[in-house]
């Protein structure tokens, strides 16, 4: 019963991933084209810019909300491409569990950093 | 009228068009041989289909090719082979409509090869069975066999599953499946078309059993809508739509934003039919019932 | 195999049948392309996890690695990255409706010559694809020409 959750998971995942990606690729490499519009600011990875970021609430919680959905919807679809060359029964257990703990360490120390660069 | 004698007799020429060649594999458990292509020129007439230049190497050139055929109108679904780079079937595929001079005759791929042309598909139909492909119903005096009475359906109810009642069982989309070309347990276009046929059906109250059987990691989780399956379906079954109609149909019943649909009524009365005079009775059973 | 029978050719196409399957229509590359650029994003997304962290550490971690990765080779790396995205998105889109059900019509009569799925939802392949160019399109300006 769980396959269904987790392709749903998967899909809500990518709508969140559309937005906040969408917003981030758009701040981090259309900025030359937003700022002649009005929107956006210049030299987005220069340290001032980076600055200004840390201390955004909404970015570091956006931060941590695209770090969980992209690390769910990308390790679902390595699991999808894995599962889909022939894997036995405990060969899709291992996969399972190893994309399990690498996510969470990486979902703990991705976070970890935004929360870091918020609070120093 | 002499136009017409004149387009008649054109068509039904027996004049020969052109030779191509066909290039066939060849394979037998028994020889000891690898597979192997072998090269056969073949006279083609209009209106001949790949399957007819097998009959005239069969016929004429080699006795020992194998292939499997029985209906030879795109009914019965047994001639599902690889032709020029696509699964479809030999009967249904005229040889001058490939416009080519080599036509490659390979068995369907994703399948073990029996002998030459011909695959096994007993996987293929074990995931069939497996969907549970049968009217289930809950009460016990419903139960259809034998039958009691009809259900009564409405023919829009009848449009919603009835295009993929007209699968042939032929196998093409599972040879042409990018998921199956690796994934040997995945349930396949067919057997999930043929899951939401059933769920699908008014008459039927199985979705529950279905859905456990659904819920597995190798159930329509592994489509992602490449769509080569309907694009090689020789019956227009589209068993694509089917697959991404069971997801969601699995999906939103789940999340509680689609209703199960409605159960078809056993018919209460029976139709008051009598036989008309001059019509025997059907012959006993010849099969005993326990 | 004792007395030389050869067991049955498996004839699986395998990974090659994620490639290449015979003519098929674009949905079916659209689907490897979907693949690809998927497992590219992952990759860079885990180092990108790991640069982005640079910043805790300070001014001059951040810079000094921004001055390395603003070779080139990385740009460029970056700008594929980019083109993956814009048609992950899209794509992914068309997927989301089509995989819900909502692109791809109702089940019908099967009267020839069929229309099936595929076609139905092709116009709006078409519509995401163009929209995917154009922000490749956009983004390689920004990338190449107005500045970096
Ligand atoms: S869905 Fe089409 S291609 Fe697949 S087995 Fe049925 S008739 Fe053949
Ligand atoms: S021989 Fe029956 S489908 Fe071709």
């Amino acid at each position: 019963m769980r396959e269904p959750t987790l392709w749903i998971l998967h899909i809500l995942a990518g709508i969140i991933i559309l937005i906040f990606l969408g917003i981030h690729m758009g701040i981090m490499h259309l900025d030359t084209i937003l700022t002649s519009l009005g929107v956006g600011y210049k030299n987005p990875l220069s340290w001032s810019s980076v600055l200004i970021r840390n201390k955004a609430l909404f970015f570091t919680i956006t931060y941590i909300l695209l770090l969980g959905a992209a690390l769910y919807h990308g390790f679902y679809g390595l699991r999808n491409i894995l599962f889909e060359l022939s894997l036995g029964k405990s060969a899709q257990k291992a996969v399972n569990w190893l994309l399990f703990f690498v996510g969470l360490f990486l979902f703990i120390y991705g976070g970890y950093a935004a929360i870091a660069a918020y609070v120093i | 009228m002499a136009d017409q004698k004149e387009q008649e007799t054109s068509v039904f020429t027996e004049e020969v068009i052109k030779e191509v060649i066909f290039r066939v594999h060849r394979f037998s458990p028994d020889d000891g041989k690898p597979p192997r292509m072998q090269d056969y020129k073949v006279p083609v007439k209009r209106g001949m289909t790949v399957l007819d230049g097998l009959h005239y190497i069969r016929d004429n050139l080699d006795s020992t090719l194998s292939y499997r055929f029985s209906c030879r109108m795109a009914i019965c679904g047994s001639c599902g082979m690889f032709i020029n780079n696509l699964p479809r079937l030999a009967c249904k595929t005229q040889i001058l409509e490939l416009e080519a001079d080599t036509i490659e005759v390979k068995p369907l791929p994703n399948y073990e090869v029996i002998k030459d042309l011909v695959p096994d598909l007993s996987d293929f139909f074990e995931k069939h069975r497996s969907v549970m492909p049968y009217l289930i119903r809950e009460e016990e005096e419903e139960k259809i066999d034998p039958p009691t009475n009809e259900f009564l359906q409405t023919p829009d109810e009848l449009e919603r599953f009835l295009q993929f009642a007209y699968c042939t069982k032929c196998g093409l989309c599972l040879a042409g499946c990018p998921t199956v070309a690796t994934d040997k347990v995945f349930l396949g276009p067919m057997a999930l078309a043929q899951a939401f046929r059933y769920n699908s059906d008014t008459r039927d109250q199985g979705f529950e059993k279905r859905l456990e059987l659904l819920c597995v990691p190798e159930g329509p989780w592994r489509c992602h809508f490449a769509g080569s399956c309907s694009e090689v379906c020789p019956k227009g079954v589209d068993p694509a739509l089917g697959v991404q109609l069971l997801k969601g149909q699995i999906v939103f019943t789940k999340l509680g934003l689609k209703k199960p649909h409605k159960i078809a009524p056993l018919a209460t009365e029976k139709p008051e039919a009598k036989r008309r005079p001059g019509i025997p009775e059907a012959p006993p059973r010849t099969v005993k019932k326990e | 195999m004792a007395n030389g029978t050869i067991s049955k050719p498996e004839n699986r196409l395998g990974i090659v049948g994620w490639f290449y399957a015979g003519s098929f229509s674009f949905e079916r590359y659209a689907y490897i392309l979907h693949r690809i650029t998927g497992l590219g994003i992952l990759l860079y997304f885990l180092l990108h996890i790991f640069g982005s962290s640079a910043r805790i550490s300070g001014q001059s971690s951040w810079e000094s690695l921004m001055h390395f990765l603003g070779k080139p080779i990385f740009v460029a790396g970056e700008y594929l990255v980019f083109i993956a995205f814009c048609f992950h998105a899209m794509n992914g889109i068309r997927l989301i409706l089509g995989e819900l059900g909502f692109s791809i019509g109702k089940p019908g009569r099967p009267v020839y010559p069929y229309r099936i799925s595929l076609n139905r939802q092709r116009p709006l392949l078409v519509v995401f694809m163009i929209i995917a160019v154009i922000f490749i399109l956009l983004g390689g300006y920004d990338f190449f020409i107005a500045g970096h």
